[in-house]
């Protein structure tokens, strides 16, 4: 079966979200999900480095790690890819624009380690995406990651006054709320598949 | 199979690719982040020439400044606030969860998260500039509990330290097996202001904690180690009141070196001194610090455990800390507070305290986390 980029874009928001279908992406979701500007932010910053770095990671994977054969390693490389892209991406931003910095650069370190970027990656491979597939897909799961985050800050935000029980208090809480978010969108799971 | 020739190309792709990368940073690094020469001047008195890219605190540090800071630089403890007039830009996310809006509007900022980048204009306390850094030589390790040693450090150069009993040192931790830089923590010294050559810690063993474990696990008599100091405002106020101190675990050093510099003044003021702990085996230097009482003669120790066990044959007090204060402070109206010890104890005698009718700005802490 194959998609258009188009289809695949929407399906990574919706359908195929990274953090509400797979789980991935889980410990910046968590601790960084407290305040919509932070959430808008750190969100922001995943979109653009899951964008490029799939692309990336899909130039590498297709014209080093195909014709030397060497597709066992790309759990690795994949990593060293995305880790320096983010270090040198945080030195320019730093560089050319302070408010920029203040708003996204600052949470460039915290994703570079984010396994929803790496599994990206490594689903472009296993589902076999051309480079502008890859390209959407990493837009699309960007994107779709940012939303999850950005509804929680909005319930989080909504809860400051509620009473919750001692021991849900703070994750808890946080991982009932990620779970029944995951329930509502997979209701959008029958319109495309893309997995 | 795999042969000998795939498996070196495998390498060298690797290889060489990891090395583009580290390449690109480095040549990135030196481009990009290079911030040239920066001028900083201070309190408009003193004027430093810096190189730029690096954090304030870690700038100002190599030249001999030590804006104080418990976390050593991870903007987890909010203590290195330094006010900058100009060149510092717009708060970053990670300094607003310690600056508040009065601070704001004076421009106070986290010297840890801020990085050096044109000509800076800042001001700091004063006695941040009588702040040294000390090379010193381990004279003796004792153990004071099954989890707290008491450490001397004999000072070599500078050879002597001016401070008040109750402020901090940072010690300087050497890269080692837990920990892959170097390290600063504050610990509170136990020792007396007038043995000006030494500077004494009570160090607990926090598992898996970077400075502790080097203390208790790897640093030896005779080794050399480098302190900066002295810090903080926690240090006894020159007033008529009552004093009340409250300790538990190593919180125990600042109080000591209190009580023992009281003493040596013939300080008049009425003190009791209540420190918490489980068993009688979890006291730290309950003789010596029962012995004060001979040298000061309006002081009380009252040390209060929480499980003494069956061996101990405890007549003392028992329960919280918190319980002791409550059954033995009549009113705080004429009292201040010296709190020594865990986050949690110290909110707890706080809110003890202020119910007694301790004025909550005459409640001096070291929270250590």
């Amino acid at each position: 079966m194959s998609f258009t980029p188009v289809a695949i874009f929407f399906g990574a928001i919706f359908t195929g979200n990274i953090l509400l279908s797979n789980y991935l992406g889980m410990c910046s979701f968590l601790s960084v999900s407290k305040e919509i500007k932070t959430s808008t932010g750190l969100g922001a910053a995943v979109i653009f480095v899951m964008a490029v770095t799939t692309m990336l990671n899909w130039i590498v994977y297709h014209y080093l790690l195909i014709p030397f054969h060497l597709e066992y390693l790309r759990f690795i490389v994949f990593i060293v890819v995305i880790a320096a892209f983010v270090q040198l991406v945080e030195m320019i931003i730093e560089r050319v624009s302070e408010g920029l910095y203040a708003a996204l650069g600052i949470f460039l370190p915290l994703i570079t380690v984010n396994c929803a970027i790496l599994g990206v990656s490594l689903f472009m491979v296993i589902r076999s995406y051309t480079l502008a597939e890859s390209f959407f897909f990493g837009l699309g799961s960007g994107v779709g990651w940012f939303l999850a985050i950005i509804a929680m800050a909005g319930i989080r935000k909504k809860m400051v006054g509620a009473k919750i029980p001692k021991g849900l208090e703070g994750p808890g809480i946080t991982l009932i709320i990620a779970g029944m978010m995951a329930l509502a969108f997979m209701g959008f799971s029958g319109m495309i598949n893309i997995s | 199979m795999f042969s000998v020739s795939e498996f070196l190309i495998s390498v060298g792709i690797i290889t060489a690719l990891t090395a583009i990368l580290a390449i690109i940073l480095v040549v990135a690094d030196a481009f990009i982040a290079n911030y040239g020469e920066c001028k900083i001047s201070i309190n408009g008195k003193k004027d430093l020439t810096v190189k730029g890219g690096r954090s304030l605190l870690l700038t100002l540090m190599d030249e001999e400044i030590f804006i104080p800071s418990a976390c050593g630089g991870r903007g987890s403890c909010g203590l290195c606030k330094v006010k900058v007039a100009s060149g510092a830009g717009q708060y970053l996310p990670t300094e607003l969860p310690w600056i508040s809006k009065e601070e704001q509007a004076e421009n106070v900022r986290l010297s840890c998260q801020l990085k050096v980048k044109t000509d800076m204009s800042i001001t700091i306390p004063e006695e941040l500039f009588s702040v040294r850094r000390f090379k010193t030589k381990v004279e003796s390790i004792k153990d004071l509990t099954h989890d707290i040693k008491e450490v001397r450090f004999r000072l070599q150069q500078p050879d002597s330290i001016e401070y008040k009993a109750g402020q901090f040192v940072q010690i300087q931790v050497p890269e080692y097996k837990l920990s892959s830089e170097q390290v600063f923590r504050a610990y509170s010294m136990s020792s007396v202001p007038s043995d000006t050559g030494v500077i004494e810690l009570e160090i607990r063993l926090v598992p898996e904690g970077i400075c502790t474990t080097w203390v208790h696990q790897f640093l030896k008599e005779g080794e050399e180690v480098t302190i900066n100091g002295p810090y903080g405002d926690f240090y006894l106020r020159d007033t008529e009141r009552d004093i009340i101190c409250i300790a538990g675990g190593s919180g125990n050093a600042p109080i000591k070196s209190i009580l023992l510099d009281m003493a040596e003044k013939g300080n008049p003021r009425k003190v009791s001194y209540f420190y918490g702990a489980r068993t009688k085996a979890d006291l730290v230097l309950p003789d010596e610090m029962a012995a004060i009482e001979e040298k000061l003669p309006n002081y009380k120790y009252i040390p209060v455990l929480s499980q003494p066990v069956e061996d101990d044959n405890w007549e003392g007090e028992t329960g919280w800390v918190t319980d002791a204060v409550t059954k033995f402070m009549k009113d705080g109206d004429n009292t201040e507070a010296y709190l020594c010890g865990s986050p949690g104890m110290i909110d707890a005698c706080v809110k003890v305290l202020t119910e007694k009718g301790v004025p909550e700005e005459l409640i001096f802490y070291d929270k250590f986390a």
